[in-house]
């Protein structure tokens, strides 16, 4: 089985959850910027929860299936439609063959996920299927997609098949059909186009002036144009250090907050370096990195501290609730 | 921050570690650049290598730092060790084992680190900066070569770029300033200065090295495993070799 990209939107890559372990070799990890959409849009068609998707950004593709699928959509609100009629986020949806899957207007958030049953079928490289762009590796040739792409997809699991069979019975087949169940609402971030992000203390918190300290906590920073998948800029007030010092390279990660000497932040996002030389000032919570992946350009955006329990105490319940949606899925029949 | 003190002596000052967020934890093991330091993070790296730890997910080493990166859900799905023992939080469960590890570690051997000979090429247009780094140190351009084929360099860490290796122990004889304007594209392969450092472009990548020659090795390659011909803890010697011998190389590498 496979899909084909009518239009291609403005940036439609395969991601999935990244490219673990080569970091020690300098290897960018990539993977999906909301790493929980896709998750809970695999889980929603019975894939493995690390299977490959599509991230979808801002304008979304035209996609035909040639043959019938399962599939689901999670993360930002990008309208998408099946055969030109609306169709719900966090749900799954069959699809029949013949079918076209397309996208309207950016309602919220900017990057929603493209789940099919089996996963999308590119080969592993460097044991991910992510793209990563800027080196040409992972994904669909290592580049985003374009027109005319025929992107494979593999073998359903049982529990897909399954589901799929659920719809196929309960629903009128060739208008395509929409899952009863989906993924809660209480467990979904809360996607705005200006969170609060929690952040957990980062090394150098206490080498910042109080004042700059204090301003990271109570104002409002902004994304400036130049963010991507390797990080997001932000202005503010400038953040300095009461001494400024020079800094050893050491690892960094998604969702480090370092701040350059400018004072402006940068929080790295999935395809950040390996490591980095700047202070850190802050960590992005696991829990909220999706809120942060989700907001666009000219997004604002208030930082607010919490305690690293807190912040794991949040990650726990959040991966509890996932697994309950799974163990729920697997018991429909 | 939790000092790591086995001795129980005030004076001793041995790792110290930090919390990379929810899900990482930074062993340092120095404040400066160090072949001692340097040492342990290759003991360490070496002993995380072979034992991970449940819900590891990778470690990262650096010039003064190992990064540990985990996933606190498998972390918290271990059982406890003890009955009727109050759960932890997943950082507290980490930061145990880290610092049993650390005990452990004090006298364990590390294994022989790996020579890696890279052969270069040098000046013409593949090192167009080689008379540049020539001028500016008094140099002749073999004397350039000489000093930069004598050292024995070594492999701090890998980071920048996939493969790109951070090498200590170039001649301050060829030391050169950054070029004032960076170029856009430098070829992956190209070997350049930059103040006392040396290295090679693993991939394509704009920057303001001063090139002086170019290695037909790949230093990165995606289809193999592992990816990269570098690790942290290598050493590096580099060798010169004609334009003939380049193209050679090049062409039977294709």
């Amino acid at each position: 089985m496979s899909l084909m990209i009518g239009k291609p939107g403005l940036l439609t890559t395969v991601q999935d959850l990244g490219r673990f372990g080569f970091q020690k070799y300098g290897v960018i990890a990539s993977g999906a910027m909301d790493g929980f959409a896709l998750r809970t849009a695999n889980l929603l068609v019975g894939n493995p929860q690390g299977a490959a998707g599509l991230e979808i950004t801002m304008l979304g593709p035209e996609i035909w299936f040639e043959h019938t699928a399962l599939i689901s959509v999670c993360g930002g609100d990008l309208t998408p439609q099946l055969n030109g009629q609306p169709f719900p986020l966090w749900r799954t949806v069959l699809v029949p063959k013949g079918s076209v899957v397309t996208f309207g207007r950016m309602q919220l958030g900017c990057r929603a996920y493209l789940a099919v049953a089996g996963g999308i079928d590119v080969p592993l490289e460097i044991n991910s299927r992510s793209t990563y762009l800027r080196a040409g590796i992972g994904g669909y040739q290592g580049r985003a997609l374009r027109s005319g792409d025929v992107i494979p997809v593999g073998k359903s699991t049982p529990l897909g098949s399954q589901l799929l069979g659920v719809l196929v019975r309960n629903e009128e087949r060739e208008a395509g059909a929409v899952s009863r169940w989906s993924a809660a609402s209480s467990l979904r971030p809360a996607y705005t186009v200006s969170p609060e992000v929690r952040v957990i203390a980062g090394e150098q918190y206490k080498d910042f002036t109080a004042d700059s300290r204090q301003c990271f906590e109570s104002e409002v920073f902004a994304v400036l144009p130049e963010s991507d998948r390797m990080g997001y800029r932000f202005t503010g007030s400038p953040l300095k250090l009461e001494k400024p010092a020079e800094m050893i390279s050491t690892a960094v990660t998604f969702g480090t907050v370092q701040v350059p000497p400018g004072g402006n932040p940068i929080v790295l996002m999935a395809d950040r370096q390996t490591t980095g030389g700047y202070p850190v000032i802050a960590q992005v919570a696991s829990v909220d990195l999706p809120l942060l992946a989700q907001v666009n350009l000219g997004g604002k955006v208030r930082f607010r501290l919490i305690s690293l329990e807190e912040a794991q105490h949040l990650h726990l319940q959040r991966e509890e609730a996932l697994q309950t949606l799974e163990i729920g899925l697997g018991s429909l029949r | 921050m939790v000092n790591h003190n086995p001795n129980g002596a005030g004076t001793w000052s041995g790792p110290q570690i930090h919390l990379l967020g929810d899900s990482g934890l930074v062993i340092k093991f120095g404040e400066s650049i160090e072949l001692e330091t340097h040492k342990r993070i290759r003991q360490l790296s070496e002993y995380l290598e072979h034992h991970p730890f449940t819900g590891m997910t990778e470690y990262v080493p650096a010039f003064t730092t190992v990064t540990i990166y985990y996933d606190p859900w498998k972390v918290a799905a271990e059982p406890a060790s003890a009955d009727g023992e109050v759960r932890r939080p997943p950082f507290e469960i980490v930061k145990a084992a880290v610092l049993n590890l650390l005990l452990e570690l004090k006298d364990t051997e590390t294994a022989p680190p790996d020579t890696v000979r890279i052969p270069v090429c040098y000046g013409g247009d593949l090192g167009p900066d080689l008379q540049e780094v020539a001028a500016t140190n008094g140099l002749t351009e073999e004397e350039v070569i000489s000093f930069h084929c004598s050292g024995e360099y070594l492999v701090y860490m890998l980071g920048f770029a996939p493969g790109f290796a951070y090498l200590g122990g170039m001649s301050s004889r060829i030391a050169t300033p950054r070029r004032q304007t960076p170029r856009l594209a430098i070829p992956a392969g190209t070997v350049g200065i930059a103040g006392e450092q040396t290295g090679v472009y693993p991939i394509e990548t704009p920057g303001g090295w001063q090139l002086i020659g170019k290695t037909p090795i790949r230093l990165f390659v995606p289809e193999r495993t592992p990816p990269t011909v570098l690790k942290a803890g290598d050493l590096v010697r580099f060798y010169p070799i004609s334009r003939k011998e380049f193209d050679e190389w090049e062409e039977s590498s294709l």
